[in-house]
């Protein structure tokens, strides 16, 4: 008998699974498109206003960098969980977690997994038609480096496996305590898409702020993975922010690991 | 499997789970488990008893890794439930009646091959088993239909075959037959009855229908406050407590009442004497001598033996010890 799962055949099951979960929706997936769509168009009008503004180019954004900015970011809100919502606090809350660690699994990786699968599917209805449109409505710059895409491929998958990392952290882990995370849900809402870059770049920011910005994991949910793959920095600084990335996933995955450990020995699951 | 094939399936030692709860500004402890020892041996059918509140629930949570206890030991499968949670989870199978373990928004199947992934299970052993499960179960008509257009009954029967898939030595099933229809409970029944036959499965059922009691179980235990208040057969408990059994027997021809038989009570007659009901004390009498010596009075055409009520028993243990 071995002593644990050979996880990547596991761990590749619960991603397609969450996947195929999430192609049950598609007619909702559909309405976050239109909703994208009608977001990024406003964030056209105000920022390329602003960008004209300031004289045709604002903290090196022109307006063709900042159109790829507004289309890809739109396209990421999809997938990138900026909202604070995660299935796995749901569990906590009615006891149905009791099911989760009664599987010979890792729960909170178990439920990042998910996540992430459901995140990956969000791509495909959401994701790339949102930067479609906006490429043909408005225009677009892309980069002609094919490393850039590759680099962005990778940096995207970073930063959604991130944003379900910190909503389990910050969300649904300390639900082992708390009847109630709902707070917890809407705070987080409210400072990480700000923080992430979701209305403006963080870089143009005051200074102070942009610092503030870096020291949460949020710009690398969807800030650096957009800087990537709109050409925004060459490939060396990409690979830079991959590895912030990298270590802030490794960061909040392990503090959401010591949470866990702590909350399964406070967990009373409510109810028979 | 492993070295903790030998010796009891559930052990525990002096097991309490005390909760802090709050009224207002005051707090009490409840003590929801308290003392409990216990032994179960592999293979055994276990019907684990007792009102709501007696500390059933949390005993399984104790069991099962999900709860830690107060104080006391427990070892289930030979390992340390909380330590040693993923390795016992490869070991045991639970059914909650009341909470879900297949995935939602998938078919039924698929719900299946995610449990054989995440139980390692080979491509050869997660076929067969899955075969296995799906026949005894009949399940074959909606293996491609999404959980959540199952009815109950369907739900439960993929429910079971979830917690099973893995092959568990133990099987505990917490309320498994709730809210099903007589023919829905009496499927899972029977199918629980061949799982044991051929794979020497340890059950522990909790539950308030006194037929899966009747019907699955060789051992009862009855917890009252958290304290274990009976352990034995059913007989036994029914004998504990003195409750009676009922003969009823069809006579051919309709005669007077049938009293004064030594160690019975005539309860009823019916179709003018054609049926009549006599309850009798296991403890005092046989049925045998009973049917002896109604057929010196009439021909017997047909008897059944009516068991008693199991949820009356168990009011009588706890009114006995209060």
């Amino acid at each position: 008998m071995r002593a644990v799962p050979s996880g990547v055949r596991v761990y590749w099951r619960i991603l397609v699974a969450g996947f195929r979960r999430q192609s049950a929706y598609l007619l909702a997936a559909f309405g976050g498109l239109v909703a994208n769509t009608t977001f990024g168009l406003l964030k056209v009008a105000i920022l390329f206003a602003t960008v004209r503004a300031a004289g045709g180019e604002l903290e090196g954004y022109d307006v063709a960098l900042m159109s790829t900015y507004i289309w890809v970011s739109q396209g990421l809100l999809g997938s990138v969980n900026l909202f604070g919502r995660i299935d796995i606090a749901d569990r906590i809350k009615d006891g149905d977690v009791a099911v989760d660690f009664l599987r010979p699994l890792d729960v909170q990786a178990a439920a990042i997994t998910t996540e992430v699968g459901k995140s990956l599917f969000n791509l495909i209805p959401r994701g790339i038609p949102s930067v479609l449109i906006g490429g043909l409505v408005v225009g677009m710059a892309l980069p002609d480096n094919p490393v850039a895409y590759l680099l962005g491929a990778a940096s995207i998958v970073l930063g959604i496996a991130i944003s379900a990392a910190t909503v389990y952290l910050v969300v649904a882990a300390p639900g082992f305590w708390l009847v109630e995370t709902r707070g917890l849900q809407i705070l987080y809402m409210v400072v990480s898409g700000f923080l992430a870059g979701l209305f403006v770049p963080i870089w143009i920011f005051p200074r102070w702020l942009e610092i503030v910005a870096q020291a949460t994991p949020f710009p690398s949910m969807m800030m650096y993975p957009v800087d990537i793959i709109s050409g925004r920095v060459d490939s060396g600084q990409g690979l830079l922010l991959i590895a912030v990335q990298v270590g802030w996933l490794v960061g909040v995955g392990a503090l959401g690991q010591v949470l866990t450990r702590a909350g399964r020995r406070h967990l009373e699951v409510q109810g028979g | 499997m492993t070295t903790t094939d030998a010796g009891p399936i559930i052990e525990t030692n002096g097991l309490t789970r005390e909760f802090r709860i709050r009224e207002g500004a005051r707090r009490r402890t409840l003590v929801a488990v308290d003392d409990l020892t216990l032994r179960i041996e592999p293979g055994e059918a276990v019907g684990y008893i007792g009102a709501n509140g007696a500390g059933k629930s949390t005993t399984i949570k104790m069991l099962t890794g999900i709860l830690v206890p107060s104080r006391g030991e427990v070892t289930t499968c030979g390992l340390r439930p909380v330590q040693d949670r993923r390795r016992l989870a490869r070991q045991v199978g639970v059914v909650f009646g009341q909470r879900s373990q297949l995935w939602w928004d998938l078919p039924v199947r698929e719900s299946f091959r995610i449990l054989a992934a995440i139980h390692d299970l080979s491509a050869t052993a997660e076929r067969d088993r899955t075969d296995e499960l799906v026949e005894r179960l009949e399940m074959g008509e909606f293996l491609a239909t999404p959980v959540r257009q199952l009815s109950l009954g369907q739900r439960m029967r993929a429910e079971m075959a979830a917690a099973l898939l893995h092959s568990p030595r133990l099987v505990i099933l917490d309320e498994p037959t709730i809210g099903l229809d007589v023919l829905s409970k009496q499927r899972l029944r029977e199918f629980l009855v061949a799982e044991r036959r051929t794979h020497g499965t340890t059950l522990l059922l909790t539950t308030h229908d006194m037929g899966d009691v009747e019907r699955l179980c060789d051992r009862i235990l009855v917890i009252d406050r958290g304290r274990l208040a009976y352990d034995g057969d059913l007989p036994g408990l029914s004998r504990t407590v003195g409750a009676e059994r009922v003969l009823v027997v069809d006579l051919a021809e309709a005669v007077a009442d049938l009293t004064g038989i030594t160690g019975t009570r005539h309860l009823a007659s019916e179709g003018h004497g054609l049926r009549q009901r006599l309850a009798f004390d296991a403890e005092t009498t046989t049925a045998a001598r009973v049917l002896a010596a109604v057929s010196e009075r009439a021909e017997v055409l047909d008897l059944t033996v009516e068991e008693p009520d199991i949820e009356d028993v168990v009011r009588r243990i706890y009114a006995a010890r209060r």
